[in-house]
């Protein structure tokens, strides 16, 4: 048995880290190739398998950075290159078109019913939390009956965009009669969606860990009563404590990262992503406690990485939901 | 045992409910309920109502032109405003300024800031923490050095909760450097409107800039803003931080929170079916309402022994440690309740930057803000880990 990455994942990892210390400006990430690493040869790429992701989304995660990787790449290119839109996918993973992909809609939690309906052609419906929809050239939507493809400004669809919590921007689509054309079956979101989970989770996990560092220096400068509050012991207790469900964490990372593309993906799509959106919230809200006043301000790196924790979880369904799911797939393949 | 409020407690609930039906502008209300920030004329307007009414200062006796109610009284108060959304009543000047200054302060400061407070003249703000005395609060560095008929303060206050529009502020300073941390504190009014004095804002998870630091440089405050005895400074912030603990359970807050709670959840549809039916949540939903169930009876139970005079101990930590807990709870089950459109950051959401609508249902912007905002329950007013190692001291004894 073997963990761990290939060489050649492991070295992405590090320029990729490197180029974030710079920043993270976009068309740097591009030119470094990491859109290519998100996906299969057979959409232009050199990767796509789950320790790719894994890499990729940890170290993205530990860096604070907002990328449109997850958005336009792992999920609009994944979507497009399942569907046989090798050119426009390819074009997404070097960053030439920007893709935003339109699930959920107003109402509806987590379960993924839609309205939204296509005739002849022609979309009309409405579209909740469209993740990067103010910086895409087009958009894939979910209809009643598969997945629409449209151009952004296209006659019909409007939109309100507003900031996301993970540092992002989404907005609300209003769609009327936009022209639009058919891709697939909503089948060919499986892969892609379940990749993007993968992606939140490990996200995540760079998040954690970069949250955690932080609090541990903390610990070991800030002095109150005399010594450092890191000496206290019901303070080191709560450490070991987030420590070991961040290791938690991470190994339910991999089970869905080995898991990706065999059996039983559904069943560990559920597990970890439940059991990560768990520990998010619980290390968000101790690395902000064990800091104290600190811990709120906005000025502080904490802040936004607290945030982007929270919204791990209530993306792609919360850590309940994932856990009902869990419990559904697991009595299925039971019976 | 009668676990029931007496007569005239009922009627004063009606009384309470009435006023609040009656006063209570649903413009207030309805910012209070979607968790939008209020301005400084809405909190102003508000207490000016209850002042009028003589209700503003529910803890002061009416010597003082408070209404002297009962601990039982206040709790309703407090219960109703909560329950019918009204602004809370700041507590800087009436909950804590003003108990100080009604038994430490002189004549004089009595006549002088007490009526202020009520009419709305003066807006106070607490300087007590600093970046280096937080917790360990009895090692504050702000200087006040005597020069004649004035005192000279240097230093820096932080964490200042609506600091930016206080025009006072009441301040831990040491005068005697060379004394035992505790010893060497003094209590100073300081007019905020000062030379020598800058506030600058600092923005919260939330994205609101809901706290400040202030800063003194060679600031001339006179000797007759001192409070009480040079020195004595520690007894009165200590007097103070009881005050600031009754009501800390924040049953009424609490309660308000899970009737938001449950509404959201059954607005909101999870695989076809409303959210509270749903049994994953509604079991989560059901052990918090245990949880607070009993947290009002220990809450009543220990204003009950107020009431019969004995002081609050320890109890009052437990009352903190675990109304915060079950505060943040529900903050976190709401936050969860909106799903996915938790997802918008809320003050950009709340504020409407380019004029928009949260996405979403209308409560979602306000539940996210609100969880983020009360993570601060848990560490300010003695965090609940200072909270914890009173309640194993002084019950325990370890
Ligand atoms: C939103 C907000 C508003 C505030 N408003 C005001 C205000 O208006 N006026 C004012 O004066 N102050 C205010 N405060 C300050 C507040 O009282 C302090 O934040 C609080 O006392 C904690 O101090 P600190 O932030 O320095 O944290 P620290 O004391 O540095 O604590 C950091 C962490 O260490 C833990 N810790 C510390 N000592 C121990 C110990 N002995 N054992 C175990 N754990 C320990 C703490 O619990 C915390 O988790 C406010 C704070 C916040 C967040």
């Amino acid at each position: 048995m073997q963990f761990g990455f290939t060489d050649e994942q492991t070295m992405l990892g590090e320029s990729l880290a490197r180029t974030l210390e710079r920043g993270s400006d976009a068309a740097a990430l591009f030119e470094l190739g990491v859109g290519a690493a998100l996906l299969p040869e057979e959409a232009g790429g050199f990767g796509g398998t789950g320790p790719d992701i894994l890499m990729v989304f940890r170290t993205l995660g530990r860096a604070g950075a907002v990328t449109p990787l997850l958005d336009s790449v792992l999920l609009g290119a994944g979507i497009l290159a399942a569907a046989g839109e090798t050119d426009l996918a390819e074009a997404a993973s070097i960053g030439a078109a920007r893709i935003a992909v339109g699930l959920d809609e107003p109402g509806q939690r987590y379960d993924g019913t839609v309205a939204t309906r296509a005739a002849a052609d022609r979309l009309t419906g409405e579209k909740s939390l469209v993740h990067g929809a103010d910086q895409a050239s087009h958009l894939i939507f979910r209809a009643t009956d598969g997945l629409y493809l449209a151009e952004a400004g296209a006659e019909g669809l409007s939109m309100r965009g507003y900031a996301l919590m993970d540092g992002g921007r989404a907005a609300e689509m209003t769609l009327r009669d936009v022209p639009a054309r058919r891709i697939g079956d909503l089948a060919l979101l499986d892969r892609p969606v379940a990749a993007a989970v993968l992606a939140v989770c490990a996200d995540a996990l760079g998040v954690m860990e970069r949250a955690t560092d932080l609090t541990a220096d903390y610990l070991k400068t800030r002095k109150q009563f005399g010594r450092p509050i890191g000496s206290f012991q019901a303070i080191q207790h709560r450490m070991a404590d987030l420590l070991t469900e961040i290791e938690q964490a991470r190994s339910a990372v991999w089970n869905l990262a080995a898991h990706l593309d065999g059996p039983g993906r559904d069943r560990h799509v559920a597990a970890t992503k439940s059991l990560v959106g768990r520990v998010a919230r619980l290390v968000a809200e101790e690395t902000v406690q064990l800091h104290g006043g600190i811990g709120m301000t906005e000025e502080y790196e904490l802040a936004p990485l607290a945030r982007r924790l929270l919204a791990a979880d209530a993306r792609f369904g919360d850590s309940d939901h994932h856990l009902e799911r869990f419990i559904a797939v697991s009595a299925a393949s039971a019976a | 045992m009668d676990m029931n409020f007496s007569p005239e407690d009922q009627a004063f609930r009606g009384e309470v409910r009435q006023f609040l039906k009656d006063r209570l502008p649903a413009r207030l209300s309805e910012k209070v309920r979607l968790s939008r920030e209020l301005t400084k004329d809405e909190i102003e307007e508000w207490h000016a109502v209850l002042n009028e009414k003589g209700w503003l200062a529910g803890n002061w006796p009416n010597e003082f032109g408070g209404a002297g109610w009962t601990a039982i009284q206040r709790h309703i108060f407090e219960e109703e405003s909560a329950l019918a959304h009204a602004p809370r009543v700041l507590p800087f000047g009436i909950a804590m300024l003003g108990p100080v200054l009604q038994k430490f302060g002189s004549k004089e400061q009595q006549d002088r800031f007490l009526p202020r407070i009520l009419d709305g003249q003066d807006w106070w703000c607490q300087g007590y923490s600093e970046p280096g005395a937080g917790s360990d609060l009895a090692t504050v560095k702000t200087t006040a050095v005597r020069d004649g008929d004035h005192y000279i303060v240097n230093g820096q206050k932080t964490w200042t909760t609506l600091g930016q529009h206080a025009n006072w502020i009441f301040c831990l300073v040491r005068t005697d450097p060379a004394a035992k941390a505790q010893e060497g504190i003094s209590f100073l009014l300081i007019d905020m409107t000062a030379p020598g004095i800058t506030v600058r804002p600092i923005v919260l998870l939330d994205g609101t800039p809901e706290v400040n630091e202030v800063f003194f440089d060679d600031v001339r405050v006179p000797v007759e803003n001192l409070v009480g005895e040079e020195n004595k400074g520690w007894t009165y912030a200590k007097y103070l931080l009881t005050h600031e603990r009754t009501n800390i359970a924040g049953v009424g807050f609490a309660t308000a929170g899970l009737a938001a709670l449950k509404r959201i959840a059954r607005a909101q549809v999870a695989n076809g079916r409303p959210l509270s039916e749903n049994p994953l949540f509604a079991a989560r939903m059901g052990e918090v309402e245990i949880d607070l169930m009993a947290m009002s009876t220990t809450n009543l139970r220990m204003l009950a022994q107020a009431a019969a005079g004995q002081a609050p101990g320890a109890e009052s930590s437990m009352l903190k440690l675990k109304g915060t807990q079950i505060r943040q709870a529900i903050n976190d089950l709401t936050r969860r309740a909106v799903g996915p459109w938790a997802l918008a950051f809320p003050s950009e959401a709340l504020e409407g930057a380019n004029d928009d609508q949260p996405p979403g249902p209308a409560e979602a912007a306000g539940a996210t803000r609100s969880y983020l905002n009360n993570r601060k329950l848990s560490i300010y007013g003695g965090s609940n880990e200072i909270q914890r190692g009173i309640i194993a001291k002084s019950l325990l004894g370890l």
